[in-house]
């Protein structure tokens, strides 16, 4: 194996795994469970390619896939691409862990660890994919599998809807970054991202940018659910627990945020692109932020936090600068361990009490006491408590967001925003995170009893990462600082501590703090008087799905008539007219220059295939019209065999006979012969008949009598021995010179002989 | 359709068919013939045997279900399109080898292959689209 294949496996692992997942996962916990080797193995191999990269310089390995096309299977590995990656696998093998005691004895834990699998493999190829076609292909399969994964619980109407829904609005945007990625591929001459970056493209400058720049900011959003296309996410809430942790709040939904990370170097810089980043990542922080406070359903309130902190990330990559850029990824990190934990806390309550309602839900402490600790630690990170990770991250937020201000000083409303957005995200992480602990014991918690050991320790490992991190924050330097440095495309430091001094953001993280647990205090007052409760853009969906609903109700009848006479009638009167309109203005048809002897069997044979059509077309039986057609086709093949065309004339014989064996058989299902059309109709269908039997025949006898010869058939009988063995040039050519379009000719023919007996069999079921 | 004429002739004609739609098949590179008619004409002695014996007797006759057939076809044709693509040449590029010495050899090659694969589909479409029509007799139901 060469190392470039080695590398395309390792990122490929998760879909290699699948037969294990499929087998392992219907196994019980403890089979399941096993599984958690292949992304921990994975994590082990991404956290050794940092040093490794940090050592030499970003790189990349390349499949050939389609080299005629220019397309190849290249995945890049540089401090950004692996840091995602890394996040996908390491969160991953808690996820499996978690997910074998959540889903035992499920029938379908099987499946369910196929597509989460499926997913995790789908991540990694979009977090380290060179090449703009195969990022848009795993873009795509992430929002597929994602589709699985809500609609998991397939017999309940809204997981089918919010699974729809997830993948149409996902999936319009990763047709955007198709067209997007396609026409930087154009301005930069290559489809490969690692050449782009690395070869100095200024697409800026071009005066498709402003194309490009929209469309790569629409799958982005999509992804992301930044307002308006926020409303899927809360929705994509009716999937199992793990994967809300998952997909929806650790990893898919930062795919966005990854490609706006990915397109900066390229893209950034313009007042477009910051301006768009800023406002949509900021109404987004503030929307998402405020709502989740409002809602009472844990899994809720949480999905609407990760919109919130979406919106913090999207703010960030907007303002751009490097010290920006740095805190968007401390963030990024920091809130998928706080908030996949909270996730995974949120699923163990309500396995434990059967509900997620934040009104039943208190006093779990003494009950749930480990699942209590790992919700503490998180709820902590979230609200930004000095000595966890997300007060380092916080901080950076503040201090990138301050930093730019002087230079614009409007934007010191966005340090208002900030603190406001993240004192109502701090209240959401209390609500979720110690809410359900404190308090007297409710009455859905009574009979509560702490999660299996599966179900706390991953929550409890991700708030210790966090608590550690925030402790030894120099830890993570080197990591953040490559990714960082391939978004700035500059040697990037990043040096983070635990204290700053007294300086101004100490002060706002500490305002922030005292914010969130006043807001904490009082949420009751405040889901009682808040407004506006919500902005309902989910209408935007609706709409758009209605109206292409009636248009397709309008125009569908036109085209889809389901009348075969119209269908042909369409087909035939529209080549008469082109081809008579083309020969009669065009004058195109050479002038006969030989006519060839005419004998009497010929005119015997024509005589009879004319008969026998007036008779098909005036007969009062169906078998003396099948028959008639019979004769029609014997005579047709006759004419083959006379004119040198073996192959045809009996391959034309075998139809025709089967042809009439099937009419017989099919006209046992229709009633009698009716006399159904009236007579202006008839004339109408003979004219049409007429006229393009004329046009056809017009058209033979002059290309016979022509004399020009066609230069086709001296080519395939020159070279079809030579280069397919065969003398027979008919059979050569269906089987090897034209043979993909066989291939397509007998898929269709293997399909309408399956639709043929569905529809049967649906129509003898029907008569019972 | 218990004619005596008809079962015997049915009897006589029934293997001449099947070899000959066989010698169709095989010859079609060089001579007129080929997978598809040669499967026309294995699914019309299919269809003569149900004419006299019926439906069922003809399924059968016929050792494989239709439908595995359908599948089987279109299985063995994209097959035969794989050896190109594994010999690094675009997908479906034929590859030949030789069979015998001297004299006796004959060239086989992928589209061969390909051919059966039309052959045994072209049988699968034909039987399963006469077969489930004549099961459904509106007349029974």
């Amino acid at each position: 194996l060469s190392p470039d294949a080695l590398h395309a496996a390792i990122v490929l692992a998760p879909f290699l795994a699948l037969p294990f997942a499929a087998w392992l996962g219907g196994r019980g916990r403890r089979g399941a469970a096993l599984l958690a080797c292949v992304p921990a193995a994975l994590t082990a191999y991404f956290v050794y390619l940092f040093s490794a990269v940090d050592r030499t310089a970003p790189f990349t390995a390349t499949v050939r896939w389609a080299p005629g096309l220019g397309l190849a299977l290249s995945f890049q590995f540089d401090g950004l691409g692996i840091l995602f990656a890394t996040l996908v696998v390491a969160i991953g093998t808690l996820i499996v862990l978690y997910a074998a005691t959540y889903m035992d004895g499920n029938p379908r834990a099987g499946r369910f660890h196929v597509s989460l699998f499926a997913f995790m493999g789908s991540m990694l190829g979009l977090v380290l994919s060179d090449n703009v076609v195969a990022l848009f292909v795993f873009w795509e399969l992430t929002g597929f599998t994602s589709y699985l994964l809500i609609g998991f619980e397939s017999e309940r109407r809204e997981a089918r809807r919010a699974a729809m829904q997830a993948l149409l609005v996902t999936g319009a945007g990763g047709l955007a970054w198709l067209a997007a990625g396609l026409l930087l591929s154009q301005i930069a001459g290559t489809g490969s991202l690692s050449e782009m970056l690395n070869g100095g493209v200024r697409p800026i400058d071009d005066p498709r940018y402003l194309g490009v720049a929209s469309l790569v900011l629409l799958a982005a959003f999509t992804k992301s659910a930044q307002f308006p296309f926020h409303f899927w996410l809360p929705n994509a809430m009716q999937a199992p627990t793990p994967v809300s942790a998952y997909l929806h709040s650790a990893t898919m939904v930062k795919a966005g945020v990854y490609l706006i990370a990915r397109m900066t170097p390229l893209l950034g810089g313009s007042l477009f692109w910051t301006g768009v980043l800023m406002l949509a990542g900021g109404l987004t922080m503030i929307g998402g932020s405020y709502r989740a406070m409002l809602e009472t359903d844990l899994k809720r309130v949480l999905a609407y936090s990760t919109i919130g902190a979406l919106g913090v990330l999207t703010l960030l990559l907007g303002i751009g600068t490097p010290a920006a850029v740095t805190a968007s990824l401390l963030y990024l990190l920091a809130h998928a361990c706080y908030k996949g934990g909270l996730f995974l806390v949120a699923g163990a309550i309500e396995h434990e009490t059967g509900t997620r309602e934040v009104s039943q839900l208190h006093g779990l402490r003494d009950r749930m006491r480990w699942t209590a600790a790992a919700a503490a630690l998180a709820a902590a990170s979230m609200a930004g408590v000095p000595l966890f990770f997300g007060f380092i991250a916080k901080e950076q937020f503040y201090a990138a967001a301050a930093q730019f201000a002087p230079s614009f000083p409007w934007v010191w409303i966005v340090v208002a925003g900030a603190v406001l957005a993240s004192a109502f995200l701090g209240a959401a992480g209390f609500i979720a995170g110690v809410g359900p602990f404190i308090g007297r014991t409710s009455a859905a918690a009574e009979h509560s009893h702490e999660a299996p050991r599966a179900m706390w320790l991953p929550p409890l490992t991700l708030g210790a990462v966090g608590l550690a991190v925030g402790l030894f924050p120099a830890f993570i330097d080197a990591p953040v600082g490559l990714a960082v440095a391939s978004v700035v495309r500059a040697p990037a430091a990043v040096h983070l501590a635990v204290w700053h001094g007294l300086t101004p953001i100490l002060g706002l993280s500490l305002l922030t703090l005292a914010a969130a647990a006043m807001l904490f205090a009082s949420r009751e007052t405040i889901r009682r008087v808040a407004w506006p409760r919500a902005l309902r853009t989910e209408r935007l969906y609706s709409g758009t799905l209605a109206l292409l609903d009636s248009m397709s109700r309008r125009v569908a009848p036109w085209l889809q008539s389901a009348s075969l006479r119209s269908y042909l009638l369409v087909v035939v009167v529209t080549a008469v007219a082109l081809v008579g309109t083309a020969l009669a203005t065009r004058r195109i048809l050479p002038a006969p220059s030989r006519w060839t002897p005419f004998r009497l069997y010929e005119g015997l044979i024509a005589v009879l295939i004319i008969a026998a059509a007036v008779s098909a077309a005036r007969a009062r039986s169906t078998i003396g019209a099948v028959l008639s057609l019979g004769i029609v086709g014997y005579g047709v093949a006759l004419t083959f065999a006379l004119f040198g065309a073996p192959d045809l004339a009996m391959t034309q014989f075998a139809v025709e006979t089967l042809t009439v064996v099937i009419f017989v058989l099919v006209f046992r299902h229709l009633r009698g012969f009716g006399d159904l059309s009236t007579k202006a109709v008839k004339v109408r269908d003979a004219a049409v008949a007429i006229a393009a039997g004329t046009l056809i025949t017009t058209l033979v006898l002059f290309i016979s009598a022509s004399g020009t010869t066609s230069r086709l058939s001296a080519f395939f009988t020159g070279t079809a021995p030579a280069l397919a063995h065969g003398r027979n040039v008919v059979n050569v050519i269906l089987v090897d010179f034209r043979g993909f379009d066989t291939m397509g000719e007998i898929t269709v023919l293997v399909t309408v002989a399956v639709g043929v007996r569905a529809l049967l069999r649906i129509a003898s079921e029907r008569r019972g | 359709m218990t004619s005596v004429i008809l079962r015997t002739a049915t009897r006589v004609l029934m293997p001449l068919l099947l070899l000959f739609a066989l010698f169709l098949l095989l010859r079609g590179h060089n001579a007129p013939g080929g997978g598809f008619v040669g499967g026309l004409v294995v699914s019309a002695a299919f269809v003569l045997h149900a004419v006299t014996y019926g439906v069922a007797a003809s399924r059968r006759a016929l050792l494989i279900r239709t439908s595995t057939l359908l599948s089987v076809g279109l299985l063995v044709a994209l097959a035969s399109a794989l050896p190109g693509a594994w010999t690094g040449r675009p997908f479906m590029s034929a590859v030949w080898g030789t069979l015998g010495r001297g004299e006796a050899s004959v060239a086989i090659g992928t589209p061969l292959l390909f051919d059966i694969g039309v052959f045994l589909a072209v049988i699968g479409v034909v039987l399963t689209i006469v077969f489930t029509l004549s099961e459904n007799d509106p007349a029974e139901g």
